[in-house]
């Protein structure tokens, strides 16, 4: 299904974190509290980009038990399609927006006695809202947390302050996995979200250590890429539409007034999986949802964040 | 209790022992009728949870009606019996803030002439007029209430609720109120995903509905709850036909002859709500029962005329798992004398 519980918001504040990263400040416009959320939760950010509406997920990074603020945190991307270029550039304090309600694609377990997070980069965002719940609740949990640089290592000093001991920084150096990952008390969850290669890396030696599949959680949000504009007929509507450079498939359909169904719009809840009627071409797949046979089978594609290059595609929408 | 004095009345009345329940022409009118075609199977008949249509049991989030007073009643008496219908596991008890949240601004917003809820902080106070309760309570402090925060607000909320924690790809029934079912025990499946809790139902499994329905359930957002409708056949107007008490009400199925039918035997609709909490991310899943006696659907014409169809042509299979083998044959004849035949308007408004 898709979202139609999406909120008012007002930018209340931006900062400048880094050179790469702002914060950005929402608030009701009447002052009620915004809804409550679970840490590892992201929400739908709509931006109206000229006659264009893009939506893009970032997570909250907030406090779970400070529900008059929402807080996110977005590294400017220079070579993507323009969503975090827009909100560096554009929005500003007083701005009116809209925003879904928080989902939670990576919740921390509740039965868990402790909890193993990794973060690289701006993946630190879930964490920080975590934290703050795990501290809540007394949770017993470490945060592994490894950055290219200092001035990159976003909000380390916040989490120091926040998390003490249990912060374990590394900046500009690796964290050895295999030790950390054997060294763990049966029954704790691991937890990892950054750039795609540090999770493949955590994943595969969480294997070789013998993790338990359903105590590994990561989030990783592919970034619906730029591409060649091309067309998609959807059978279903009888309509045809033209997807733009700078626009995704379901951005594109949502803009013929077409609903589709959505949750994580980065390729990886499932929500959005359409079958292909018929493809002369090559579908550009950069979900994690479908299995590498299921792309090469070419009878599926997710329009969150996956293109089209031939002369031909129908989907069943 | 105290009565509010308000335009509705809510009926004194009982579902055990003299079962002098019954509900009024209006009541009888909203109820949701699960029936939109002449034959039943199975689906996925999940949709968004849109509140707002008047004159049906859809109208409020959380629909209240004239048998709530008496309703309260009768969960209490069965907790008194067994308060192991009311259970929750350890992890669960913020779900239970998230669910007493939900029904106090959900039933407070619905219904202000009966419900008030004032907000300091976390300083709450919940006034519940029908109920005759006043309470002051720390929001996230077990010790200021006189019970859980679950067991707190469902014993002041019409159905049954079960709260499903959402881990490792699956539901689990870890926490819930249930004194008013059809035939199961929270005490039994407490701890099982929802595969597992599922596994008796006949048919639908080979039709892949399980495992399309969870995909669905997993998908629910804040904001968005949706519903389904469910339901099955009950002897007399008895809310809680639990396993655990079947040496009750199992020898009633087979009391029900032509000349008693139409007062004794009922339908017994269910509608299901899905809500995913926000701070826990858990589901909460009402389970709200509606009861018609089959004089009831006869006031209906479309009702009774397509409900004659239905059970006329469940399959057998369905039929055995819903228990409604020593009746069914009286109810067709029954409900036949309401059927003339004639095409029925599709959807399920009583026209």
């Amino acid at each position: 299904m898709s979202a139609n519980n999406m909120i008012d918001v007002v930018v209340t504040q931006v900062v400048e974190v880094n050179e790469l990263v702002k914060r950005f400040h929402f608030s009701r416009p009447d002052g009620l509290a915004l809804p409550a959320f679970s840490g590892g939760s992201h929400i739908i950010v709509e931006m109206s980009d000229g006659e264009h509406v893009r939506k893009s997920p970032y997570s909250l990074m907030s406090s779970p038990l400070d529900t008059s603020d929402y807080q996110i945190s977005i590294r400017r991307d220079d070579e993507g399609r323009g969503g975090s270029l827009y909100m560096h550039r554009e929005v500003r304090p007083g701005m009116s927006m809209r925003i879904s309600a928080p989902a939670n694609l990576f919740p921390i377990n509740n039965r868990s006695t402790k909890h193993l997070m990794i973060a690289g980069g701006i993946g630190i965002t879930p964490f920080i809202a975590q934290t703050a719940q795990l501290l809540a609740t007394g949770g017993d949990f470490e945060l592994h947390y490894g950055a290219r640089t200092t001035e990159l290592a976003s909000y380390v000093d916040e989490l120091r302050a926040s998390i003490g001991r249990r912060l374990h920084a590394y900046i500009g150096e690796n964290i050895d996995f295999d030790d950390l990952l054997s060294r763990q008390p049966a029954g704790t969850h691991l937890y990892v979200c950054g750039p795609e290669p540090m999770i493949e890396l955590v994943l595969a030696k969480a294997a070789e250590n013998g993790w338990p599949k359903g105590h590994i959680h990561f989030e990783h949000f592919a970034k619906a890429p730029p591409g060649e504009p091309f067309t998609a007929y959807l059978s279903k509507s009888n309509k045809s539409i033209q997807v733009g450079k700078d626009q995704s498939l379901l951005e594109a359909m949502e803009e013929a007034g077409v609903d589709a169904p959505y949750l994580c719009r980065g390729g990886a809840c499932g929500q959005c999986e359409t079958t292909v009627v018929e493809a002369e071409g090559k579908i550009l797949h950069g979900d994690y949802w479908l299995d590498d046979e299921e792309k090469a089978a070419g009878n599926k594609i997710m329009p969150c964040v996956s293109r089209f290059c031939g002369s031909n595609l129908v989907i069943e929408r | 209790m105290g009565m509010a004095p308000t335009s509705t009345v809510f009926r004194d009345e009982t579902f055990r022992d003299d079962f002098t329940f019954k509900n009024s022409p209006e009541t009888v009118l909203r109820a949701p009728f699960p029936f939109d075609q002449d034959e039943y199977m199975y689906s996925v008949n999940m949709e968004l949870h849109e509140a707002g249509e008047k004159g049906t049991a859809f109208e409020k989030p959380f629909d209240v009606d004239e048998h709530y007073v008496a309703e309260m009643r009768d969960r209490a008496l069965v907790l008194e019996e067994d308060p192991m219908r009311c259970q929750s596991l350890p992890h669960m008890t913020l779900a239970g803030w998230d669910t007493l949240e939900l029904l106090m601004e959900n039933l407070s917003e619905s219904y202000p002439e009966w419900f008030v809820l004032t907000r300091d902080g976390n300083n709450w106070h919940w006034i519940n007029r029908p109920l005759d309760i006043d309470q002051k309570f720390v929001f996230g402090d077990e010790s200021t209430l006189p019970y859980g925060p679950m067991e707190y607000i469902t014993r002041q909320v019409q159905g049954d609720f079960a709260i499903l924690d959402e881990r490792d790809d699956n539901l689990w029934m870890d926490a819930g109120m249930v004194t008013t079912q059809a035939d199961w025990s929270l005490d039994f499946d407490i701890g099982m995903n929802f595969m597992e809790w599922h596994a008796p139902v006949p048919l639908a499994h080979e039709k892949g509905i399980f495992k399309r329905a969870l995909k669905y359930l997993m998908s629910i957002q804040q904001g968005n709850p949706a519903r389904r409708l469910n339901w099955t056949m009950t002897v007399n107007p008895r809310l809680d036909t639990s396993p655990e008490n079947y040496h009750q009400w199992g020898v009633e199925n087979t009391q029900v002859t032509a000349d008693n039918v139409a007062d004794k035997l009922f339908l017994r609709i269910e509608l299901q709500t899905l809500w995913r909490l926000p701070r826990s991310n858990a589901i909460l899943f009402p389970i709200r029962c509606y009861l018609l006696s089959m004089r009831d659907i006869s006031t209906v014409p479309k009702w009774a005329k397509r409900f004659h169809r239905v059970l006329k042509t469940l399959p057998p299979q369905l039929s055995e798992y819903k228990g409604l083998d020593n009746y069914r044959q009286t109810a067709v004849d029954y409900l036949l004398q309401f059927d003339d035949g004639g095409e029925t308007t599709l959807g399920t408004a009583p026209e």
